[in-house]
């Protein structure tokens, strides 16, 4: 018959293993907004996405309300189409909020920069599967060198 | 004529040895389980596999994360992305060291020790005093280390990235002074549970799967003479390292490689 000791020592592996996947799961992995949480959609159409990808935060104000779902191209003008889900707490943007595409830092990745707008009477709520009118498209390096460099020259 | 016959000959033993194999650990897991009889076996064996490989994992994996944050940080801080240094650290150590160390170490650890162990019952025909008593071997003495190995090995891949990471953690936040919580966050908001965990766990299975059925084969199938034993531990300790390594390569193309 095996000892208690070598049982004892087993289940405090046991323990231990499931502990190190706790510590993992909770406090290496993301949590929160792991698309676990209940969330809506809307959608943004945009010039240029840049380097703007799936799962690419959506901020207000620097709080994390919502990722990107999908970025498909429209069919019929060729401009990319971005699918955002966004957290059910937050459903009171009006229609009249703008998203921009930023950069975090220097060399960071980008996200997508959520400004809610003003609000009256005239003024709907952006509901499952809106689209919010007011976008503002990447700023891709070279382009702004090439219009430096134009602007520049006709000077 | 003698080169040939040579190659055809290593061919015929190698593929035998893999039907071999397969049946070995065919008829040791495919069995109806008794859970009375097996268990206590079974724990007795995650003890000798699991826990005793303890020590070395939690140390070396402590080390390892020491050594990558102390490498990460000479590189980062170059183009002041140190801040980026706990994803870096826990990036590496769940999807590609954390498994690939553990399954390295867990060969050269428990994997000899199980080659010796099972070589040197049959050098002493203990299993064939077993099948006299009308005990199957298969089921008495290979299928509970086959579990405990493949039991075993995830949990202590798992062990060696949470402690890496507290080793990087040390080394980057307390000595080198990174702050403490853009090292937390930037990790938290890069690793993510399906893609860099659930992966990491998926390969450390693969590799004790492997890793275990070899060293469990070769001892079960050594020349039952002490050069036959320890030329069957030699080969466990470099099969199982190099099928580690390949599969390793295998395995990051499917899951990461898209």
């Amino acid at each position: 018959m095996i000892s208690k000791k070598i049982e004892l020592l087993v289940g405090f592996f046991v323990a231990l293993g499931i502990a190190a996947l706790m510590f993992l799961a909770l406090n290496i992995a993301s949590s929160g907004m792991s698309g676990s949480g209940e969330t809506y959609n809307l959608y943004a159409k945009f010039d240029n996405i840049g380097g703007l990808k799936v799962r690419s935060s959506i901020k207000v104000g620097g709080v994390v309300v919502g990722r990107v779902e999908e970025i498909k191209l429209d069919t019929e003008d060729y401009a990319p189409v971005a699918k955002l889900a966004i957290d059910t707490r937050y459903n009171n943007f009006p229609d009249t909020s703008s998203l921009s595409i930023l950069t975090s830092g220097l060399l960071g990745e980008q996200y997508l920069g959520l400004e809610p707008g003003f609000i009256d009477e005239t003024v709907g709520i952006l509901g499952e599967g809106d689209f919010i009118e007011d976008t503002k498209s990447a700023l891709v390096l070279e382009e702004l060198i090439g219009q430096f460099l134009f602007s520049q020259g006709s000077e | 004529m003698d080169w040939i016959q040579n190659l055809g000959k290593n061919t015929i033993e190698r593929f035998s040895a893999i039907g071999r194999a397969s049946f070995m650990l065919f008829g040791a897991i495919v069995a109806k389980p008794n859970l009375a009889k097996g268990f206590p076996l079974f724990v007795k064996q995650v003890y000798v596999i699991g826990v005793l490989s303890l020590v070395i994992i939690l140390v070396s994996g402590l080390f390892i994360g020491m050594v990558l944050a102390l490498q990460g940080y000479t590189v980062l801080v170059d183009y002041g992305a140190e801040d980026s240094l706990g994803q870096m650290v826990s990036l590496s150590l769940l999807r590609e060291l954390g498994p690939v160390v553990t399954a390295l170490l867990f060969a050269g650890r428990a994997g000899s020790a199980l080659t010796a162990e099972i070589g040197l019952m049959k050098a002493t025909e203990q299993l064939t005093s077993l099948e006299m008593m009308a005990v199957d071997p298969l089921r008495r003495v290979i299928a509970p280390r086959f579990w405990a190995g493949v039991f075993s090995m995830p949990i202590l891949a798992m062990l060696f990235s949470s402690v890496g990471i507290i080793g990087g953690h040390l080394v980057g936040v307390e000595w080198l002074g990174v702050d403490q919580g853009s090292f937390w966050s930037i990790m938290q908001a890069s690793v993510q549970f399906e893609g860099d965990i659930l992966n990491g766990i998926i390969k450390s299975i693969v590799f004790a799967i492997v890793v275990t059925w070899i060293a469990i084969f070769r001892g079960y199938d050594a020349i039952p003479t002490s050069e036959g034993i320890s030329r069957a531990t030699t080969q466990t300790v470099v099969q199982s390292s190099l099928a580690v390594l390949g599969l390793d390569f295998v395995l990051t193309a499917l899951m990461f490689g898209s």
